[in-house]
């Protein structure tokens, strides 16, 4: 297989999962604004923080307000993370290796796009945004499902699925740092603040019924860091998507350098001490946390994406 | 309602299908006969099921408009056009006879220059020529071998006379186009095909491969072959997938290669670097590699020329192949003929005046409204001057450029085109046609059994490439003795 074909299969996994992400996280978002006071410190701006696109937002935009977030987080094509660039990106990478992916996987994703492209096309945020959203997260879902189902599970699709997994890694890491740092202001009514907020985090990673179902106490902040980061059943923590990502390397060739990277992040996230690191500590971890998911991602492109001239088979 | 046989009347243009009002050709009887049986509705209903055969294999092709690129089915005609085996016969002796003095005429050419010197192919010609790449001088491609791949255009003049028109040495196209019409055509008319034997076309991609295999520098079992495309917005990459695919080769993008200190051509998989021993290349020379040719081209690999005259890697067609494939040089292939093989030409070229010599140029400007100019260097039938169909204006202006730069410039007569019945808005009309037959040449030589006949779907029209409206249709070569 060819490194190119391979890197963009990655990719557009990896984009795909984004836009799911990014969509399931607005609808999260905009609910919860109506549930909490002002001044409890959750702020459209973290949706900037949590998708890391500080450096694209500041220059363009005055004021970090509904409106403009929203804009910029969906429909903004300056921004390589918003909804529209991630639905192209996916489309283009799977233009260009379409005799890989099911023929099918190729409609749906470009349905997918000229959908976001028509709802998303200008830069007034449409009506019923939260219907839109939920057909966007959806479909993602669906040609994660019609890949699985329809695609051999070779070479290509592995690579796919380390994508997805190492998106969905990052997007989790993303979110428990944000509710983590959001959290440590203390006031009256914190507990109560605490519960609604951390219900929040989960229901921004589809965890929240998982997670009642797993764990039987009332929502604490660290029982969720826990679930989302430790639990080995729910598909979005990061415990499972190591796991996934471990076995889909095991089938692909010259695989030892992104073995021991994965092998090293999950000792990181089963040696780490939770209770210990909750308040200040947690936002460091996860930084450094999310440096070894570049860190991972930067060996698959070594391994396989850019092989070099003295590594000739 | 039947499809009017009786009333079709191709008028003085030479018919491939009908010789007479009413009476088919020999080859072409059980076809005519076949097709008589079905009405009007039945045509038009297999005329559907082909387009729809056509959208469903995803059989395209890429016009550039308004700077968008938009993915067309391609179009085909269903009746197909036949040719007796013994006229193919005849025809395809004739290819191979001058293919095979082309390649005779590169190698000396990039070589000794025999012909230059014993003054039968003037140095003027070859110093005015745009695809004569002096910096390949004294390479030495295996066989002596430059054109693997060619494409000859083929017309039918109204004495039934079959020229050449020109001979496209370079990245020639449509042969994927030729194998589907087929499969298309099978699907439509099953029944057809049980009753008649027509030669097969589907083995192109097996030769094809065979031919490539045969250039490897390195001798195994197994050579490494890809396919090398521009990429996914080239108008031809319908066609670059579909042979990567048929051959069960890799379909590379030039930054998917690299060449190494060892100067030997690899390519980048997940396996590592793998050396790749034979590039079947679908991109112009000038963009190959920007050591020494465009500077500025993200196509290609650096250093792939290096890799290539060191014989480390096999490049089909060489480059430079493209000095033949000049509508000036094209005027001496007889004379090549003659010199290299010392026989007499088998298909004759179209008579043409070269605007360089001063009495033929005379001649092509008095006569600019009856005749076709063309440009040495262009091909797709860009840049040309149909004389009897241009305005004033326009000639005025060929005139001019005609005057500036004789070497890049010949013409020829308006040439009739045969015509063959087609299906016109359900009626059966004759409309004109050509072909292009493919010539693969390695260590052996190959010709496709027929080849791929584009027809111009306008009325009158001679204009039959599929970017101006051009359709095409299945070619068979039927037994006839």
């Amino acid at each position: 297989m060819l490194s190119r074909v391979a890197e963009r299969i990655y990719w557009m996994a990896r984009y795909l999962e984004r836009a799911e992400n990014t969509a399931r996280l607005v609808n999260v978002y905009r609910e919860s604004m109506l549930d909490l006071p002002s001044g409890v410190g959750i702020e459209w701006r973290q949706l900037i923080e949590i998708t890391g696109t500080e450096d694209y937002f500041e220059p363009r935009y005055r004021t970090s307000g509904e409106r403009n977030v929203l804009k910029f987080v969906l429909t903004d094509r300056a921004n390589p993370s918003s909804v529209i660039s991630c639905l192209e990106a996916a489309r283009e990478n799977v233009r260009t290796t379409r005799d890989l992916v099911p023929t099918e996987g190729w409609e749906h994703v470009n349905e997918l796009y000229l959908f976001a492209r028509k709802k998303f096309g200008s830069s007034k945020i449409p009506p019923r945004l939260h219907e839109v959203l939920s057909q966007i997260v959806m479909r993602c879902q669906q040609i994660i499902g019609l890949l699985a189902g329809t695609m051999s599970h070779g070479d290509a699709y592995q690579f796919a699925r380390i994508g997805r997994s190492l998106e969905r890694a990052d997007m989790t890491s993303r979110i428990v740092d944000v509710g983590s740092t959001t959290l440590i202001a203390p006031g009256e009514e914190l507990e109560r603040l605490e519960n609604r907020l951390w219900m929040n985090v989960l229901r921004s990673l589809s965890a929240y019924q998982m997670y009642r179902q797993h764990v039987r106490r009332r929502i604490r902040g660290p029982d969720t860091v826990e679930f989302l980061l430790r639990d080995q059943q729910f598909p979005r923590s990061i415990a499972h998507t190591m796991q996934t990502i471990r076995q889909s390397l095991g089938s692909l060739p010259r695989n030892e350098t992104p073995l021991r990277a994965v092998a090293r992040l999950q000792r990181r996230v089963s040696k780490m001490d939770i209770d210990a690191l909750f308040g200040n500590g947690l936002h460091l971890y996860m930084d450094e946390l999310q440096a070894e998911f570049t860190e991972l991602d930067q060996q698959i492109v070594s391994a396989w994406f850019s092989p070099r001239l003295d590594e000739a088979v | 309602m039947r499809a009017d046989w009786n009333g079709y009347d191709p008028e003085d243009n030479f018919d491939e299908l009908i010789s007479s009002p009413g009476n088919a050709r020999v080859a072409s009887r059980g076809l005519v006969k076949y097709l008589r049986s079905l009405s009007d509705e039945q045509l038009s209903r297999r005329q559907r099921a082909a387009e729809m055969a056509i959208a469903e294999m995803g059989v395209t092709f890429t016009v550039y408009s308004e700077g968008e690129n938009i993915d067309r089915s391609w179009p085909l005609d269903i009746i197909p056009r036949v040719f007796a085996a013994s006229e193919w016969q005849r025809i395809a002796a004739g290819l191979d006879q001058r293919v095979t003095a082309l390649n005779h005429f590169i190698d000396d050419i990039y070589n000794d220059q025999r012909i230059v010197k014993d003054k039968v192919f003037p140095r003027g010609v070859l110093k005015g020529s745009k695809n004569h790449l002096d910096v390949l001088t004294g390479a030495k491609p295996r066989y002596g071998v430059w054109a693997h791949i060619c494409g000859s255009d083929l017309v039918r003049d109204k004495d039934g006379t079959v020229y050449v028109l020109e001979d496209n040495l370079r990245v020639p196209s449509g042969v994927s186009y030729m194998v589907e019409n087929r499969s298309v055509t099978k699907r439509v008319f099953p029944e057809l095909f049980r009753r008649h034997q027509i030669s097969p076309v589907d083995d192109y991609p097996a030769q094809l491969f065979d031919m490539l295999a045969s250039l490897s520098p390195r001798p195994l079992d197994y050579p490494e072959i890809v396919v090398l495309t521009p990429g996914i917005y080239n108008s031809a990459y319908f066609e670059h997938a579909f042979l990567a695919q048929r051959m069960g080769t890799e379909l590379v993008e030039g930054s998917d290669l690299t060449v190494g200190k060892d100067d030997c051509v690899y390519m980048r998989t997940i396996h590592g670097l793998q050396r790749v021993d034979v590039i079947y290349r679908r991109i112009n020379d000038d963009f190959l590699d920007p050591d020494v040719f465009r500077e500025d081209s993200t196509l290609g690999v650096r250093g792939l020329i290096r890799a290539w005259r060191k014989g480390n890697v096999a490049l089909a067609n060489a480059p430079g192949a493209g000095v033949a494939d000049d509508k000036v040089v094209y005027t001496y292939v007889p004379e090549m003929i003659k010199y290299y093989l010392d026989q007499d030409p088998i298909i004759p070229n179209v008579p043409s005046y070269l605007c360089m010599d001063k009495v033929q140029r005379e001649h092509v400007l008095e006569n600019l409204d009856k005749l076709v100019v063309k440009p040495a260097n262009e091909s797709g039938g860009y840049g040309m001057l149909v004389g009897p169909h241009a305005s004033a204006a326009e000639r005025k202006k060929f005139a001019t450029l005609i005057r500036k730069s004789p070497r890049n410039y010949m013409a020829q007569p308006t040439l009739a085109l045969s015509t063959t019945p087609t299906l016109c808005h359900g009626m059966i009309e004759p409309r004109h046609v050509d072909l292009r037959p493919f010539i693969l040449q390695g260590e052996r030589t190959y010709i496709t059994a027929g080849g791929l006949t584009r027809v111009a779907l306008r009325k009158g029209s001679l204009v039959v490439n599929s970017s101006q409206g051009g359709g095409s249709k299945d070619t068979w070569i039927v037994e006839d003795q």
